[in-house]
């Protein structure tokens, strides 16, 4: 088991996998999210990871999963709306890095 | 993952008319669909009572059941407490099953709103809301109410003002989500049920207030 390396409030960046590591296939961190920064709103526990779990695979090892909250305008910039609208979206640890600041 | 398709609906999403949606008896798929149950009917990997017992089990489904979640919320704060803290926890001392599927309520309140998309696919949480409605599976919500939620709230008829903060949930890994929406003034007499009777399918998606 993977243990948890971020706790609620941590600021993250979204990895992109596909582009550093050529992972390609099943991957459950929306394309829209990744390079952008957010703030861990919970861990919702650890779960096989899809990557391996989409192809017959076990899912090891497995994954903490958080929920990110990002603000609306930094993952969107041109977003048309209040600046305190948000978006949550369920991402694995091994997708999260810490946030420079 | 979530064991057997439970509460995963994987339909990637083919956009018909409202006809071809109706009439699907003769089509392709309905042939094929029929033609895969006789086979696997025929090879013993399951049996026709247990096709007939799948058929009772999501006739049972149905958005009245997360309806009755939010009405006792509404009644009872301790039972609202326990359903945002761990609401397959809840919802299975209430009587609804979700099989070993995390439920993520979220409460709407003066503050925020919140409404649930699946932007990967369509994952729904059927044992509490149902089958999920057509639109939830097309591209355009999936695509647009991330990026621009208001507008696409609006056309449900659902104005948020601006002093509320609108948050969008992506449901893309093993979490479900249902709505805690407010409940609406005026409504202290009312029993459980009748509440219940308030709290629509759009209400637990989101896409409307109660």
């Amino acid at each position: 088991m993977t243990a948890a390396q971020f706790d609620v409030g941590d600021r993250v960046t979204v990895r992109d996998l596909a582009a550093e590591t050529g992972l390609s296939g099943h991957m459950r961190a929306p394309v829209y999210c990744r390079g952008h920064s957010g703030e861990v709103e919970r861990l919702c526990g650890v779960f096989g990871n899809p990557e391996t779990l989409a192809y017959g695979g076990d899912g090891s090892p497995p994954q903490p999963l958080y929920r990110v909250r990002f603000r609306q305008a930094e993952v969107w910039p041109d977003y048309v709306g209040p600046a305190a609208d948000t978006i949550e979206i369920e991402i694995y640890q091994h997708w999260l890095k810490a946030a420079r600041t | 993952m979530t064991p057997a398709g439970q509460d995963h609906s994987h339909d990637h999403d083919h956009d018909h008319s409202a006809i071809e949606a109706e009439d699907t008896s003769n089509s392709d798929t309905a042939l094929l669909a029929d033609a895969l149950r006789l086979v696997l009917i025929e090879k013993g990997i399951f049996t026709a009572a247990d096709v007939q017992a799948q058929l009772d089990l999501m006739e049972t489904r149905s958005d009245r059941n997360g309806a009755r979640l939010v009405a006792r919320a509404w009644q009872d704060p301790a039972f609202k407490a326990a359903l945002l803290d761990d609401g397959a926890k809840a919802a299975l001392d209430a009587g609804f099953d979700m099989k070993g599927t995390p439920l993520v309520v979220l409460e709407n309140t003066d503050a925020v709103h919140n409404v649930v998309v699946c932007t990967l696919c369509s994952c729904y949480p059927v044992s509490l809301l149902g089958p999920s409605p057509e639109w939830y599976k097309s591209k355009a919500y999936r695509g647009r109410v991330v990026r621009d939620p208001r507008s696409v709230l609006e056309e449900f008829g659902t104005s948020i003002g601006a002093d509320r903060e609108v948050r969008v949930h992506d449901s893309t890994a093993d979490m479900r989500y249902m709505i805690l929406p407010k409940r609406p003034a005026g409504t202290d007499g009312l029993s459980e049920a009748a509440l219940a009777d308030l709290v629509t399918r759009n209400g637990l998606i989101g896409v409307a207030e109660v």
